[in-house]
Formats: C-alpha cells, sequence, structure tokens
C-alpha cells in the first residue's frame, strides 16, 4: 500500500486529522490509566483473609458499662451458643479480618531498640486458630492452661502471656531467612515467645500491602466490657438458622442486650470493599463511555470524510482502483492517525501516572499496559472506520464523470 | 436574527438526526459524569462552617518527639496532659478540648431497650465555638465545667425518644447508670465534614446526639470511643493513663483576629518550649495551629476516590468536546455550497458566526437537558460508589441545575468555535461555481 498519498491528503486536513489524533490520545492515556486503576482495586477486593470465610459468623453486643461478673458471664454464653445445633465452634474474640475495629501494638526485637520494627494487629480469643480456620505451618498451637483473661492482665507485664503465635508475613519480615519458633519480640514491656505460625492472616484494617499480613494472636480470653464480639463457626448452609438462633439464644441469656452487629463473614468481608467494587464498576463504566464515543467521533468524522472525497473516489474507481483498494486506502489512514495518536497518548498516560503516584501513592503503570492499550485502540479505529471504508468502497466508478 | 437562526438551527438539526444525537449524547454523557462527580466532590470539600472558619483553630503539640512522627508532623491529636493544660491556660478568647465517647442511653421506662448514642465530651465554650443552634435552654457554664457537674445536652431526635420532644430542660438523663441534668436541647445540627472530629469519623458520620463535661468524663473514667494511639505503654488504670503520653483529644480554639492567632501560636510555642525545659520534651518545639480549611486539607478529608472519579469525568468531558469539534466540522462543512449562497447573497462573516454558533448553542442546551437528567440519575446512583454518609450530601439542587446548563451549553460554544470559524471563511464564489 502506497502512503504518499494518503499522507499528502492528510496534510490537507490537518485539523481534522489532529481532532482524531487527539480523540484517540486521550482516550488511550485515560483508559490505560482507568484499567490500571481497576487492576489495583481487583487486586485489594481479592485479598485473601487467612479465615473459613464460607463459614464464620460474628455478633457484637453493645456493652452496657463495666461487669462485675464478666468472665462467668462470658463463660455461660459460649456455652450457650456451643449448643445451637450446626455450631461447630464459639468464641469471643476482638476482632476479624476486614472488620474495621483493630487492636494494634509496635513491635520491637529487644526492649530497648528504639525505632520500633514494625506495628502489628494483635488478635484476642480462646481457640481463635481453630475456629477462624487458620492455617498453622509451623509450631503448635496454644495449650488451655496458656489462655488468660484480657482483663486480668492489663498493664501487669508479669501477668501477660509470655507466647504468642505469628503469621507468616511478620515472622519472615522479623526473621529472614530465620527460623521463627522460639525466638522472641517485644510487645512494649512485655517479651513474647514464638510457639508458632499460621500461613495467613489479615489486618482488620487495611494499610499497605506489605503490612498487611502483620498479625499476631496471643492467648488471652476477652469479655463484652473489652468491646470483643461473638464468633460462630457452623457449616455454610447452616449460617442463616445459626446466626437467627444464636440471637435469641443471647437474647434469652440476657434480655436488655442490644447488638450493633449480626453479619455473617460474606457480608463482612462484602462491606469492607463495597466502595472499591462500586469504585471498579464506575471505572469501567467510563472507560467503556469513552471507547464508545471515540468509536462514534472516528465514524462520524469518516463518513464526513467520505463524503467530501466522493468525486476523488470515483476518480480512482474509473482509473482502475478495486473496491478492495478503497477499503484499504481508509483503513490504512486510520491506522496512520491511530499509530500517531497512540504514541501522544503513551506519553500522556505516563504523565497522568506519574500525577497519581505523587498524589496517591500508586505503583507505577507495569510496561504492558502499552502494548494492550494501543492494541485496543488500533482495533477499534479499524472497526470504526469499517462502517465509512465500505460506503466510500460503493462509490460507483461514474461518480468522476458527473457535475 | 436570533429567533430565525435558532429556527433554521432547529431545521439543520433535523436534517441529520444520527449527526446530531451523537453530539447531543456526547455533550450530555460528558456533562452528566462531571457533574455528577462534582456533586460529590463539592460535598466533601466544602466549607462546613463558613460563618466562622477564619476564626477557628485547630491546636497540635507535638509530644511524640521525630522518633515516633512521620517527616515532622505532630501527632493529629492531643494528650490528656497537654489539652489540659492549655484548657487552663485559657488563652485564646474561647477554647474546648474534645473526644468523642459511646455512653449508652438507658430510658426510664424499664421496658425499652438502652440506645447506643454518638456523643461528645466538651468544654462549655464549644456550642457558643460552632454555633450549635439550641431549640431549647442553651449550654452549660463554665463554672459548671469548673465544678465537674453532671450536666448535658442533647439533641432534638434524643429529646423526641426520651421526653416526646417536650420541655426538657431541668430533666434527668440516664447514661451508662448516671444522671445528669439537661441544660439545653439542640436542633440536630451535623456539620459536614465533622471538622472537630475528621480524626475519629473522616469527617462523615450521624449527627451526635449528647454532648457533656469534658472533666465529668474525665471524672468517669470514660475512655475514648474513638481512636487512642500511645508511644509506649501508660501501665495499668485510668490515672497512668491520663497521665501518659497517649494521644486521643482535639483541642480547638477561637480568635477573632489574625494578630490574636500569631500571639496563640508564640502561646503554644512558648508551652512547649517549657515542657523541654522541664524534660518532658526531648526536642524542639514542635506546634501547629491550622484553620478549619487547612485541618481538613490536611486530614485528606475529599476522599481519593472522589478526586480520582473527578478527574476520570473531567477527561472524559475533553474527550467528548473534542469529539464534538470534529462532528460539528463535518456538518457546518457539509452546508459549505448554503454558506456560499447567503454569503453571495450579501450576508457578512459575522451573521454567519451568529448563524452557527446559535446552532451549536441549540445542540448544547439539548445536550444540557440530557446531561441534566443523567446528572439527576447519577445523583441518585451516588450512594453506589461512596459511603453512605457521604453519597446522602450530594444533591441536585438549583445551583448544579443551573452549572449543568452552564457547563453544557459554554463547552458546545467552545467547540463551535473552530468549526464555526471554517465556515466563515467558506469562499462564494467556490461554491457557486462548483455547483
Amino acid at each position: 500500500m502506497e502512503i504518499r498519498p494518503i499522507l499528502s491528503t492528510l496534510r490537507r486536513h490537518k485539523v481534522t486529522a489532529t481532532l482524531v489524533i487527539l480523540e484517540i490520545a486521550l482516550t488511550c492515556a485515560i483508559v490505560c490509566n482507568a484499567i490500571f486503576l481497576i487492576g489495583q482495586r481487583l487486586d485489594h477486593i481479592d485479598l485473601p483473609s487467612g479465615v473459613a470465610e464460607s463459614e464464620l459468623m460474628q455478633i457484637i453486643p453493645v456493652g452496657i458499662g463495666k461487669q462485675a461478673d464478666s468472665h462467668a458471664r462470658a463463660t455461660a454464653d459460649l456455652a450457650a451458643l456451643r449448643q445451637i445445633p450446626g455450631v461447630t465452634g464459639a468464641t469471643m474474640a476482638n476482632q476479624l479480618p476486614f472488620g474495621n475495629q483493630s487492636w494494634n501494638s509496635s513491635i520491637r526485637l529487644s526492649p530497648d531498640q528504639k525505632l520500633p520494627s514494625l506495628n502489628s494487629t494483635i488478635y484476642y480469643g480462646q481457640d481463635v486458630v481453630r475456629i477462624y480456620g487458620l492455617d498453622l505451618i509451623a509450631g503448635r498451637n496454644f495449650q488451655d492452661d496458656e489462655y488468660k483473661w484480657w482483663d486480668d492482665t492489663a498493664g501487669d507485664d508479669s501477668l501477660s502471656p509470655h507466647v504468642g503465635i505469628v503469621t507468616q508475613a511478620l515472622a519472615r519480615k522479623l526473621f529472614p531467612n530465620e527460623n521463627p519458633l522460639g525466638k522472641t519480640i517485644w510487645q512494649g514491656t512485655n517479651n513474647i515467645q514464638i510457639i508458632g505460625v499460621v500461613r495467613t492472616l489479615t489486618r482488620p484494617n487495611l494499610r499497605d500491602v506489605e503490612s498487611n499480613g502483620y498479625s499476631i494472636i496471643m492467648p488471652l480470653r476477652v469479655t463484652m466490657g473489652n468491646f470483643a464480639g461473638f464468633v460462630l463457626r457452623s457449616r455454610p448452609q447452616d449460617r442463616a438458622r445459626v446466626l437467627d438462633e444464636a440471637v435469641a439464644t443471647l437474647r434469652k441469656q440476657d434480655p436488655r442486650r442490644v447488638f450493633t452487629e449480626k453479619r455473617t463473614y460474606d457480608e463482612i468481608r462484602k462491606k469492607f470493599f463495597a466502595g472499591d467494587r462500586s469504585m471498579t464498576v464506575l471505572l469501567a463504566t467510563v472507560c467503556a463511555a469513552l471507547l464508545i464515543v471515540t468509536a462514534l467521533g472516528i465514524v462520524g468524522l469518516g463518513s464526513f470524510w467520505v463524503a467530501q472525497r466522493r468525486r476523488q473516489i470515483g476518480v480512482r474507481r474509473a482509473l482502475g482502483a478495486r473496491r478492495i483498494d478503497i477499503v484499504r486506502y481508509f483503513q490504512t489512514e486510520n491506522f496512520l492517525l491511530a499509530t500517531i495518536g497512540i504514541a501522544l497518548g503513551m506519553v500522556l498516560a505516563y504523565g497522568i501516572n506519574l500525577l497519581l503516584m505523587v498524589h496517591y501513592e500508586l505503583p507505577r503503570l507495569p510496561f504492558i499496559y502499552l502494548p494492550a492499550g494501543a492494541a485496543l485502540l488500533w482495533l477499534l479505529g479499524q472497526a470504526a472506520v469499517l462502517g465509512p471504508a465500505l460506503r466510500a468502497a460503493s462509490v460507483p466508478p461514474v461518480v468522476a464523470t458527473r457535475g | 436574527m436570533f429567533a430565525y437562526y435558532l429556527q433554521l438551527g432547529l431545521r439543520s438539526l433535523r436534517r441529520n438526526p444520527m449527526l446530531t444525537a451523537l453530539m447531543v449524547m456526547a455533550i450530555g454523557f460528558g456533562v452528566a459524569a462531571s457533574m455528577t462527580t462534582y456533586s460529590v466532590f463539592r460535598a466533601t470539600s466544602r466549607n462546613p462552617i463558613p460563618q466562622k472558619s477564619d476564626v477557628l483553630y485547630m491546636a497540635q503539640v507535638d509530644n511524640w518527639g521525630p522518633e515516633n512522627t512521620e517527616k515532622g508532623e505532630p501527632p493529629n491529636a492531643l494528650s490528656y496532659i497537654d489539652a489540659m493544660a492549655l484548657m487552663r491556660a485559657k488563652k485564646a478568647s474561647r477554647q474546648t478540648a474534645i473526644y468523642p465517647i459511646g455512653p449508652s442511653v438507658i430510658p426510664e421506662d424499664a421496658g425499652r431497650l438502652p440506645m447506643r448514642q454518638g456523643a461528645y465530651a466538651v468544654g462549655a465554650d464549644f456550642f457558643t465555638m460552632f454555633d450549635a443552634p439550641f431549640i431549647q435552654g442553651g449550654p452549660w457554664t463554665s463554672e459548671d465545667d469548673d465544678k465537674h457537674a453532671s450536666t448535658i445536652v442533647i439533641d432534638r431526635k434524643l429529646n423526641e425518644k426520651l421526653f416526646n420532644g417536650g420541655q426538657s430542660v431541668g430533666k434527668q438523663v440516664n447514661l451508662d447508670g448516671r444522671l445528669f441534668r439537661v441544660t439545653g436541647v439542640i436542633d440536630e445540627w451535623n456539620p459536614q465534614p465533622r471538622f472537630f472530629d475528621v480524626v475519629n469519623t473522616g469527617g462523615f458520620d450521624d449527627a451526635p446526639g449528647v454532648y457533656i463535661p469534658y472533666n465529668r468524663a474525665i471524672d468517669l473514667q470514660l475512655a475514648t470511643n474513638g481512636n487512642n494511639n500511645c508511644s509506649s505503654d501508660p501501665g495499668e488504670g485510668w490515672d497512668n493513663y491520663i497521665r501518659s503520653e497517649c494521644i486521643w483529644n482535639a483541642f480547638w480554639v477561637e480568635l477573632p483576629t489574625k494578630a490574636a492567632a500569631a500571639d496563640y501560636k508564640r502561646f503554644l510555642q512558648g508551652y512547649a518550649s517549657e515542657q523541654q525545659r522541664a524534660g518532658r520534651f526531648r526536642w524542639a518545639p514542635n506546634v501547629r495551629l491550622r484553620g478549619v480549611m487547612e485541618w481538613l486539607d490536611v486530614q485528606h478529608v475529599v476522599p481519593p476516590e472522589s478526586q480520582i472519579s473527578l478527574a476520570v469525568a473531567f477527561g472524559f468531558l475533553i474527550i467528548c468536546l473534542v469529539n464534538t469539534i470534529g462532528l460539528l466540522l463535518a456538518k457546518f462543512m457539509r452546508r459549505a455550497p448554503e454558506i456560499g449562497v447567503r454569503r453571495a447573497l450579501g450576508a457578512s462573516r459575522r451573521t454567519i458566526y451568529a448563524q452557527f454558533l446559535i446552532e451549536a448553542g441549540t445542540v448544547g442546551l439539548a445536550g444540557g437537558l440530557l446531561g441534566l437528567i443523567l446528572t439527576g440519575i447519577g445523583v441518585l446512583g451516588v450512594g453506589l460508589v461512596f459511603p453512605k454518609d457521604i453519597a446522602r450530601l450530594a444533591t441536585l439542587d438549583p445551583s448544579l441545575v443551573l452549572l449543568t446548563l452552564v457547563v453544557a451549553i459554554a463547552a458546545s460554544l467552545i467547540a463551535a468555535f473552530y468549526p464555526t470559524w471554517r465556515a466563515a471563511q467558506v469562499q462564494p464564489a467556490w461554491q457557486l461555481k462548483s455547483n
């Protein structure tokens, strides 16, 4: 295909050509970044929690001040909950991954270390490893005699438990290339020996990719007075019934009890990521709208050009050009414009990405987005120009001899 | 002439409905997307207390030092020690320490369940400083503050629940089993963003219904219902806790003039260097005194979702505009012969400009009307993307309606500028000859 006649035609329609290039460039830049943002959000939404998500439920009661017999009450409540048919586990715990309410602490490797090594979230509750369905990959679980009541030990290190289970992410960060079992870490002035490692247990509140998995589990029982909630486990199909019966059971134990939350784990996850999911839908809609508008623009201008060049096309046809030659002409023309537009769009895409990196701490746009974006816009351009090109090809040669 | 051109424009738009529909849709969608996202942006970036935002300031004192803070920014809350010291100093014309509490209101009727209430522990000045609208009674007095009195201010909603909306000043309210005397009832009041407690609410939350004296809340050992951060272990018990460097208090002052603000900043500096001399701070004074809008900005109250979607939507509008330029060009140039005839019959370039800009304006108006409908739908759908506390602030009010139409017409006129210029350049002789 000879390009020179196309170039000389384009040179005479600078403005219209520039408009098409500009539109493709802007679309390319925005779509590349929007798809990148969508990818980021989707990764975020799929973040594993580490718990048996399809089997867990949570009920959070409102605490009414301090209660004297809170230990006995908690024990009685849990005993009653375990009687419900279908319940395979029940405990009171301070938090769940993605549950929003979180307890955190700075962790040091020695008590006199100046800056903390990292900030970790701390999970409290009896039998958390088993009931949450965590994957214990090294060491052992807590023994019954290692558990204490949280409010008995608060503020007094000598009473606090000195054993803990950590996540693999935390162990790797603190002790790279070493066996973490038996190592000691410091939470404030309390020393904790690592006795077990679980594969994954994500934080209730997310911070950044690196520290999302920093969690420690301590053998401490919590009660209603400590802002704790009930966590129940059952088979997935029993959950709705178990949840209703559990609320009824807890009301029977104490009729003045009010609940702020009563939900399955699926609801916790859905609520936590609701904003991300909607943002994904929004960005995807805008991308689709952009591509449609750009395609329609190319169709509109393409038709205008065909109408303008009817005679020229007629002459070419009369001089022996085949229909396919005319179609090729318009396709090549569009390909050229798209290529310039895409090249410009890439630069713009990187510029926008740089802005996003500075303002929103986003990572750099991966290289793969550029060829993918280019291919998408080339295809879009070719598809959009096909209609006008076919209409051009149907111009009869006889037009050349008229008016 | 205007009416005639309008008629010509409408007729021309009817002549190729496909092209017209494309342009109207491009403008409509572009405008709707930007206006919808703008409505959210406007809601989150607005001034919550415009009448007083230039005299209210939030104070910060760095009690953690460079080891525990980032980029030299002092912690976003104060320790009890600092909040109390600033409160006692009374160096501002009005001042209040603030922290959120989460008490349960226990109705007198034993058959009714306790209600969890959003609440704040505040000083007596709080209500005057922030223009809280009283419908009964008023704030408690500063003597009440000094006496650690059990007084309470409730909002209209809680007054309706507890006292069926009747006169309740002087009556008692039971919080967690303790009685408080009502001194006033405020109307439903929920400044958004909630500038005085951005740290715990992110700026947006349901209206709090209860306010009690700060000093009384401390006596009752009511822990904060918001964030509490400690740089070191506070040790056991309430007394150790309030003597610790844990931070959980906001501190706001009212300073009527810029000079007073500068004085107060100097006072804060002085306070911090005093603490340094006393050995409590082992670092140079690091204090901030920020106005309402600056504080909201520093705390990133406008969610990044809102900014990104606004940027994407404006990008979309620009592409729609470029698209409209192309389509208008196609449309106008197709009518070159008609323009040639009009010019040959004596129309000046000026009249050609007028005719085509009016035609473009009608496209803009149609696009604006479509955009208005779509913005309406978009605003209803804001709740799907943004948290409900933010979504309900985004509304299609008269100013947004006007703005939508203005943006649509302005956009189409800008888009029409070049095509119109090209149309006016048409050489009559050329067109007449070729036909």
